[in-house]
């Protein structure tokens, strides 16, 4: 089409336009709607549903994911896109894993038993290593990010098969006499009444919101998106952006990884797998374009939300699994479409409003011509 | 080096000495001396190709050369990136428009550079700022409106606030005016004298020579890489600048027009078309033109015309909401691109750059991209005779191109162009549909497309072109037909009007539409 305005939600950092109407208002916020009528038609099917323990249940579920999709979003927003996450979720749960049960260190006859906070630290940088690797890829080597991400989805999974030997690792709570206690906080404690893990997730949103929202960095982020020669001549370092974006998606994936060994309080290679479909649903869901250059944190969350709060309830009013996934798939393809064609739609009946006064005139004009 | 830093005029700001780039094998600079002097204007000029933006890209960093030195106050610098040009206080406005359409203007003004509270961007004093930059080249728009919806003139006024707020000693302005209107043009002069009167230099390229003779103080022309002559503007006039830049003497620029026009091809009646950028507007409201096999019909109007919009609905681009296109008897309102191309109608667009070419593509596959199912023998493409096509093709249009593999970037702006009428042309249309057919196109492939359109019409094909330059309605067209806020405003014969009727008629104050002479999207607010 001739024309590449983007006023879609999430068009830019800042407000795009001074006046607004309630309609654009509403559209704007679709993804927002969305989930609002998801929790009332689940609320109306059941009674269990909309009832506070199960608002922090479900938004416990949430967590993870949302914490992910932050992380995907940055990448997307640059115009790339992480497929390695969900590897790096199960490789920063087995490092975890490793350390607590105790670090074979064969060649000097010991075993460690690092304390939780260095456990913590270690898997993150670990996720960070693999996002580092992967923007090395792509801004060094030139590696299409679909392909260096692939890539890397499979060496993270080997690598945490091979560290786990295929098998789990179980009761992670530590051992008092270790020193090594409290890695359950992350997944199982609950402070001030709510999860660990919500409490995560709202720091990171914070902090990414800023990062995006208010920092030159988040400026040059959607600069490198929008147009990435432009931003390159007007000073934005464009490769230090992109390494940068997915050194923290790939530390974000790091955090769910423990959030996730933490709750379980046990560490199996294989969790996370898929992960990266729902961090990408999440994020699109949230009015990002997989192009680059648009979507917001507040996006990717509500996309998170849709995703968790519908999955939960199709659970609880006993659909079955199976239509579970449909519909998952069902919605995401929808509020896809709804961002462009509403927005069609809308301009549609604008012009034609306009065009039937003129089409008044003309015939006016030609009657009278006659 | 040979070279020796003594001898430097003291009011040489900036200089390029045996300055050299090549490219794989193509030589675009071979050993060019260039000045800068402070406080004056020098108009770079040149045919497309001979190396004006490659110089220019080399003296703000954006390219390195390959031999040769650059001086600044005397001084030898290299700049390995712009950044570090512009931390010299040598900026440029690029000839191709460098914005991103997801950010606000101010945003784009200020990106890599964003000014600062503490860790954060201060967005207020960044809109200030942009705010008295669009004030003072009077387009007081919203500066958080985002770029991707201003129209292709104000995205080039951007362009220009930003270099602006570089606050530059040495501002080259690569094609600054191809997107303006004579207005803005007259606008952006007067920052340009403001600049040279604090002592900051400039460097203006444009095919439009007019403007060089009336902003610049020296001329300096390039030919196949080489400077060729260079003399103070007030020395020199259009003839003498034409003459050192094709090597030849001026020739007819225009073709002359002796075509009887034939039976009518492409009828248009009562189109209304909706501004694809605002939806609520209309853009193009209520226009009937008729096009005849062998004529040339030019469009004539202002920025913000419906000039575009209308050639676009035409091709079928933008979609149409009242009135109906026909052409040789066979409805085409509601026909998709490829149909219409089937039919024989085909839109050279006016934003080459992001609308008609394929930048991962060769030369050859971009010039063949419309017309692919001409060369189709069962399953397959016949790369032969695609290949022959192309070739045909290009000698037709006159590219100056290393070979039709060399990929489509490698060819300066006005080749570029030349390959998109190239690929309109293999498509055997029975009407060819051009807007702005020359926008960043120098004088002789101004001529060459003048004559091409000349050369099609008298083989029996129509053409639509739209234009904003007097002078290409005036000399190059059967026909004219002026466009003013949506409507025809009036059809002339260029033989029988002169520049003033026809600036007239383009300019028809109607009251009751004010609100829609605007040429700004509504998105447009009072500052704050
Ligand atoms: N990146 C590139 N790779 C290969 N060749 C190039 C490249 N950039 C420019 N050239 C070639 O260098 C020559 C000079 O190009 P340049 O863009 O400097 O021309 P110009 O004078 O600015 O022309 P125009 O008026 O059309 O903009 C041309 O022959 C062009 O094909
Ligand atoms: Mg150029």
């Amino acid at each position: 089409m001739a024309t590449t305005t983007t006023k879609a939600p999430g068009a830019a950092p800042a407000p795009t336009a001074a006046k607004r109407g309630i309609g654009e208002f509403l559209l704007d916020q679709r993804a927002f709607v969305a989930l609002i009528v998801l929790i009332i038609v689940f609320a109306l099917l059941s009674d269990a549903y909309l009832t506070p323990t199960n608002l922090i249940t479900m938004t416990k579920h949430v967590a993870y994911n949302a914490i992910l999709a932050m992380g995907m979003l940055l990448v997307i927003i640059t115009g790339g896109i992480d497929l390695s996450i969900g590897s790096i979720v199960g490789l920063s749960g087995i490092v975890a894993g490793v350390l607590l049960q105790g670090w074979d260190l064969s060649i000097f006859d010991v075993t460690a038993y690092p304390a939780v906070w260095v456990v913590v630290l270690v898997s993150l940088a670990v996720g960070a290593l693999v996002g580092a690797l992967n923007g090395l890829l792509v801004t060094r080597f030139g590696v299409a990010p679909f392909i260096a991400t692939l890539g890397t989805l499979y060496i993270a999974r080997g690598a945490a098969l091979l560290i786990s030997n295929g098998s789990t690792f179980p009761r992670l709570q530590g051992d008092p006499e270790l020193g090594n206690t409290g890695f359950s906080f992350l997944g199982v404690a609950r402070p001030l009444g709510i999860p660990t893990a919500i409490w995560i997730m709202v720091i990171f949103a914070v902090a990414i919101w800023i990062l995006t929202a208010k920092t030159p960095f988040g400026r040059r982020l959607y600069a490198t998106g929008g147009n990435e020669r432009a931003a390159e001549l007007g000073g934005v370092p464009v490769r230090s952006i992109k390494m940068k974006v997915y050194i923290i998606s790939g530390v974000c994936a790091g955090m769910a990884g423990l959030i996730i060994a933490s709750e379980l309080t046990s560490a199996a290679p294989q969790t996370g797998t898929s992960f990266e479909l729902n961090a990408i649903a999440a994020v699109v869901i949230g009015g990002a374009s997989l192009a680059g250059g648009r979507g917001t944190v507040k996006g990717a969350l509500i996309g998170a939300f849709v995703i968790g709060f519908l999955s939960d309830g199709l659970v609880m009013v006993g659909v079955s699994t199976f239509w579970q996934t449909v519909i998952k798939g069902l919605v995401i393809v929808l509020a896809v479409m709804l961002d462009q064609g509403q927005q069609r739609l809308t301009n549609a009946r604008a012009a034609a409003v306009a065009a039937q006064s003129v089409k008044r005139e003309l015939a006016a004009h030609h009657a009278g011509a006659q | 080096m040979t070279a020796t830093a003594t001898g430097a005029a003291t009011d040489v700001v900036m200089r390029a000495r045996e300055v050299a780039k090549v490219y794989g094998g193509t030589h675009a600079l071979r050993g060019v001396d260039f000045e800068v002097r402070r406080g004056h204007v020098t108009a770079l000029i040149g045919e497309n190709g001979a190396g004006k933006s490659t110089l220019m890209k080399i003296l703000a960093g954006v390219e390195q050369p390959t031999a040769g030195t650059i001086e600044l106050d005397g001084e030898p610098v290299t700049f390995a990136s712009p950044t570090e040009a512009v931390a010299h206080g040598v900026a440029i406005i690029h000839q191709e428009l460098n914005l991103c359409p997801n950010l606000s203007i101010a945003d784009n003004i200020f990106v890599g550079r964003e000014r600062t509270r503490g860790a954060f961007v201060d967005d207020k004093v960044q809109r200030d700022a942009a705010t008295e930059l669009l004030e003072h080249l009077e387009e007081p728009i919203d500066p958080r409106t985002l770029v991707g919806d201003l129209r292709l003139g104000q995205q080039q006024l951007i362009e220009i606030a930003r270099a602006l707020s570089e606050e530059a000693r040495v501002l080259i302005m690569d094609e600054p005016t191809s997107a303006l209107s004579a207005t803005e043009v007259h606008v952006l002069f007067r920052v340009i004298r403001e600049l040279t009167a604090r002592g900051v230099s400039i460097i203006y390229i444009s095919h439009h020579l007019d403007e060089c003779l009336e902003i610049a103080d020296h001329a300096v022309i390039l030919r196949d890489g080489n400077v060729v002559a260079q003399a103070p503007m007030s020395e020199v006039d259009m003839g003498w600048i034409i003459t050192q830049m094709v090597g030849r003497e001026e020739g007819a620029l225009f073709a002359p027009m002796a075509h009887d026009p034939g039976e009518p091809l492409l009828e248009i009646s009562d189109l209304i078309v909706a501004d694809p950028d605002s939806p609520e507007r209309l853009a193009v409201r209520g226009v009937s033109v008729t096009v005849h096999a062998g004529e040339v019909v030019g469009v004539y109007g202002l920025m913000g015309a419906g000039r575009t919009e209308l050639l676009e609905a035409v091709a079928g681009r933008n979609p149409v909401l009242g009135g109906r296109i026909v052409l040789e008897g066979r409805d085409l309102t509601h026909a998709s691109v490829s149909e219409r191309i089937d039919a024989g109608l085909i839109l050279v667009p006016e934003d080459r750059q992001r609308d008609g070419l394929v930048p991962a593509l060769s030369v050859g596959r971009n010039m063949a991209l419309a017309a692919v199912s001409r060369f189709v023998r069962g399953m397959f493409v016949r790369a032969k005779d695609e290949r022959g096509a192309v070739d045909e093709a290009s000698r037709v249009v006159r590219v100056k191109a290393a070979s039709q593999d060399a990929p489509i970037g490698s060819l300066s702006g006005g080749n570029q162009q030349k390959v998109v009428i190239g690929r309109a042309l293999l498509t055997q249309p029975r009407v060819l549909v051009l807007d702005e057919p020359t926008r960043g196109i120098d004088v002789g492939a101004k001529a060459d497309i003048f004559a091409l359109m000349a050369a099609e019409a008298r083989n029996g094909i129509g053409v639509l072109f739209a234009t904003s330059e007097v002078g290409e309605v005036l000399h190059a067209c059967d026909r004219i037909v002026v466009m003013a806020r949506g409507r025809v405003s009036a059809v002339l014969d260029p033989r029988e009007v002169d520049r003033e009727q026809l600036m007239a008629a383009s300019d028809v104050s109607v009251p009751d539409l004010a609100t829609t002479s605007n040429p700004n999207p509504p998105t447009t607010t009072e500052d704050e």
